[in-house]
């Protein structure tokens, strides 16, 4: 049985329009007009256990709607929703004891104690033995480097020591499951690193389901086996990265460096596509099947002077670009 | 425009757009006074022989009291939360490099931060207290007139002490010792709690001398036209006396902190 | 592949599950000490809401000095009245600052967090602040009280202590179900909530006389709908020992604090239709 099961999920926002301007604010003063935002349309999926999933979608496309159903803490208007064997909001407590959720944006740490603390008390939150907790926080504390930070009131952590901190009060408790929403946002580089690390090892040593939501793609390309993209309250694709890029994204792109910065480049001759021009720098995209990345170095070469090339896959945003675009949809 | 002018607007603009806090205010303002005017009515009703001798009469002493729910917003209640943020953010810097008076441009933020609320709130609650609950109409075009300058200066003169207090965060950071003491002794002794004239006579004549009777006291007396002639014009004066004061020494103040908050690169 | 999973396979130990009063008291412990580490900002507030509750006794004061008499009852018999009310204000007003503060909580967000933990809401929001700096009320309730109970000679008679006792508990459950429901509230707009304390301070201003001297339709509305008489005017005029002038009897007035506690259980169903709502919203 899947530890995920979502059916036909569906979920409509009522919201305030606010018109614009000194008149339009005191015409609002007399009346509002509401329109209907349906977040989430008729959307299906399942998940295994120990699946790792990207979430991923522009804002406003549903993905936070389906990740609060999920929680538990969100109520759809039509469809079904079972996770562990349970429906989320029908039973929250004993639902949300085997999750956790960790926002990148918030903390759920106390403002104003020591990170250590603010561990014990979820500790008795969550009704955990004093013995799997010490084992359990032990070992976060040896995976995640916490040991000079347990004494830090919480308000006093860089960005990155406080999610270091947030992911082990997530996961104190055990959960079989963990959402994550925007992990890596605000991060530096090394913290990035860290944290993805993290999350893979989380995954891989102790089979923790994760639903990852984010707008990193390297987090994406890093972590994720499979991507889920949401638009407009619809699942647009569900697959393995690697299926994405052969349905999305067959294109390679070349980029050369001219060696005389203002000569101009005929793309259309060479069955390809102009990606970006800048100075002496081209990027071309083209399609490998119809012509061969050696013939099109080749033509290239010969009628222009070349400082240096390289051939790439295109970046997945480009993909989701390409997805959104194709939509219609401004990401 | 002015940027002073320009800054007036975008906050009423801005303030404009709490429509739902502004029925919830006329509504709490209307259940409170008619509490508040209940309670002081069971006074007056219960002790005829010390009625006849008081400085307010009944009727007056119910247009006092609506006119102080009316117009509460005018007391300093509290500081202005966006200069409080800028400056416990250390965003101040950028406030300094504007081409404008600092004081001038806080003590404009002020003044649209207690009149904006104020109007929206005030001329509905002064039509319903008039027309169900027993507030009275000034008794002559020239208590009007009065009043309105009475206003004017309570206006300034509630602008000028939340400057005041957010001066004070130039040394306390939170701010808090004024930001508590201050709706204290503005609700106390402006009247609002209870009319001067109640007041033992003795603590009257001692309260009369603080700047806080020119919030509220003074146009509630000018409306209700117990200010009359000289004595209206000295109250007037009392106010303008007291603006001049506070600004003199807030803008004292202020070249004082900012010169602490530079050298220590807050 | 099965999650291996520490926590979960010791899970039915039943020992060192914390129950919720102890969970409570955590939370107590953790918010006096985030209140007392900014020291000077904590005094400075008693200071400053004890200056203004001690305003507005002082105004009382004033009042009798005027006029000696308030419809009949002396500045010693309000004083027990005006007592009882505070307390109960300030206590109810401590523990449930958590309700009473609970529109930042769903404008922020937070209340999703408090929803994602496997406890109940209603203790996670007590939980987050019991508020000491409403000190100021609380200490000139005590003193106004025992003035007046010392100046009448009311004396140590343990069915008086009693009642008033009881009074005092069933006001801080009606208090804490008025912040409740303005809590409630919270899940639909957060940004009228300030009608709420017409029933609130109003009902505290209200109440600290005795409800004879207000026109029917004032003393109606918070003898019958906001029950604050219950808590206040009718078991003070037993212990007082004064004829009712509404013409209720003692079995009535010694028992009607035991509205407040109704009144109470009546705000955490609406809670629950609150909270179910914000569930299906979002909002």
């Amino acid at each position: 049985m899947p530890q995920i099961s979502v059916r036909h999920l569906a979920k409509a926002f009522r919201v305030t329009e606010r018109s614009p301007g000194f008149w339009g604010t005191l015409r609002g003063l007399a009346s509002r007009t509401t329109r209907t935002v349906r977040a989430l349309d008729d959307v299906s999926f399942d998940l295994e256990h120990g699946e790792l999933v990207g979430y991923i979608g522009p804002n406003g496309a549903g993905k936070s709607t389906t990740v609060k159903i999920m929680a538990g803490i969100l109520v759809p208007d039509r469809g079904e929703c079972v996770v562990n064997g349970r429906i989320p909001w029908k039973e929250r407590a004993a639902h949300v004891a085997e999750i956790g959720v960790v926002f990148g944006q918030r903390t759920q740490l106390w403002w104003d104690l020591p990170v250590i603390e603010s561990f014990e008390l979820l500790r008795d939150i969550y009704r955990i033995p004093s013995t799997a907790y010490v084992r359990r926080r032990d070992e976060l504390i040896a995976i995640l480097r916490l040991e000079d930070l347990l004494d830090v009131p919480v308000r006093q952590l860089s960005l990155g020591q406080r999610m270091r901190c947030d992911l082990a009060a997530a996961l104190l408790h055990a959960p079989t499951l963990l959402f994550l929403d925007e992990p890596t946002i605000g991060l530096d580089a090394p913290s990035k690193l860290s944290v993805r690390e993290f999350i893979r090892r989380l995954n891989r040593e102790q089979g923790v389901t994760v639903i990852l939501t984010t707008h990193d793609m390297d987090d994406m390309e890093a972590l994720c086996s499979r991507v889920m993209v949401i638009a407009r309250g619809k699942l647009l694709s569900d697959g393995r990265l690697s299926d994405l890029r052969s349905r999305f994204g067959r294109e390679r792109w070349l980029t050369i460096d001219l060696l005389n910065p203002d000569e101009p480049v005929r793309v259309e001759d060479f069955q390809a596509r102009l990606v970006l021009r800048d100075g002496g720098r081209v990027r071309l995209a083209f399609d490998p099947d119809r012509v061969r990345p050696e013939q099109l170095i080749a033509a290239l070469t010969a009628r222009h002077a070349v400082n240096d090339l390289f051939v790439e896959h295109p970046p997945i945003e480009e993909i989701i670009a390409q997805i959104y675009q194709r939509e219609g949809i401004a990401p | 425009m002015s940027p002073y002018l320009a800054l007036l607007r975008a906050r009423f603009r801005l303030l404009l757009h709490y429509r739902a806090a502004a029925l919830a205010g006329i509504a709490t303002q209307i259940g409170f006074g008619l509490i508040l005017t209940s309670a002081f009515a069971a006074f007056y009703g219960s002790d005829q022989v010390s009625r006849q001798m008081l400085p307010l009469s009944l009727p007056n002493l119910m247009t006092y009291l609506w006119l102080g729910q009316a117009l509460l917003g005018l007391l300093p209640w509290r500081m202005d939360g966006e200069v409080k943020a800028m400056v416990t953010s250390g965003g101040l810097a950028y406030e300094l490099l504007r081409p404008v008076d600092l004081y001038g441009l806080w003590f404009s933020r002020a003044i649209a931060l207690r009149t904006a609320p104020v109007l929206l709130r005030a001329i509905p609650l002064l039509i319903l207290a008039g027309w169900l609950f027993g507030l009275s109409l000034p008794p002559s075009i020239e208590a009007a007139g009065l009043w309105t300058v009475g206003l004017a200066g309570a206006v300034a003169l509630s602008a000028a002490c939340t400057v005041l207090m957010s001066i004070s965060l130039l040394w306390t950071l939170s701010g808090e010792g004024v930001q508590f003491a201050m709706p204290a002794f503005a609700s106390f002794f402006s009247g609002h709690l209870l009319p001067l004239a109640l007041f033992p006579d003795w603590a009257g004549r001692m309260i009369a001398l603080l700047p806080f009777r020119g919030l509220m006291d003074t146009p509630h007396r000018l409306w209700i036209g117990t200010l009359e002639g000289a004595e209206a014009w000295g109250a007037i004066a009392h106010q303008w006396v007291w603006v001049a004061l506070l600004v003199v020494v807030g803008r004292f103040l202020l070249s004082r902190g900012l010169t602490r908050v530079v050298i220590q690169g807050g | 592949m099965p999650p291996r999973n520490p926590a979960r396979q010791t899970k039915p130990v039943s020992h060192s599950d914390v129950g919720a009063f102890r969970l409570y008291v955590r939370y107590v412990a953790i918010s006096w000490r985030a209140q007392l580490q900014y020291r000077a900002s904590f005094l400075l507030q008693c200071l400053g809401t004890g200056m203004i509750t001690a305003g507005e006794f002082l105004v009382i004061v004033a009042l009798f000095g005027r006029f000696k008499t308030l419809d009949g009852w002396t500045l010693p018999e309000i004083c027990v009245f005006y007592g009882t009310v505070n307390l109960a204000w300030s206590i109810a007003e401590a523990l449930a600052r958590g309700f009473d503060d609970f529109g930042s909580l769903v404008k922020s967000g937070d209340f999703d967090r408090i929803l994602l933990r496997p406890r109940s809401t209603v203790l996670q929001v007590l939980g987050r602040e019991f508020t000491l700096r409403r000190v100021g009320r609380f200490a000139l309730g005590v003193m106004v009280l025992t003035w007046g109970w010392t100046d009448l000679e009311l004396g140590w008679d343990g069915a008086r202590l009693l009642l008033v006792g009881f009074a005092v508990a069933g006001g801080v459950a009606l208090f804490i179900g008025l912040l409740v429901l303005q809590a409630t509230l919270a899940f639909w707009t957060v940004e009228s909530l300030e009608v709420m304390n017409i029933l609130t301070y109003g009902g505290v201003t209200t109440t600290q006389y005795p409800i004879t001297i207000y026109p029917s339709r004032l003393r109606h509305f918070f003898t019958a709908v906001i029950p604050l008489a219950c808590v206040a005017y009718f078991p003070i005029v037993a212990v007082l020992g004064h004829p009712d002038p509404l013409g209720t009897a003692v079995v009535w007035q010694c028992l009607s604090p035991t509205v407040g506690f109704l009144f109470f259980g009546l705000s955490l169903l609406v809670w629950r239709m609150g909270v179910r709502h914000y569930s299906s919203t979002g909002s």
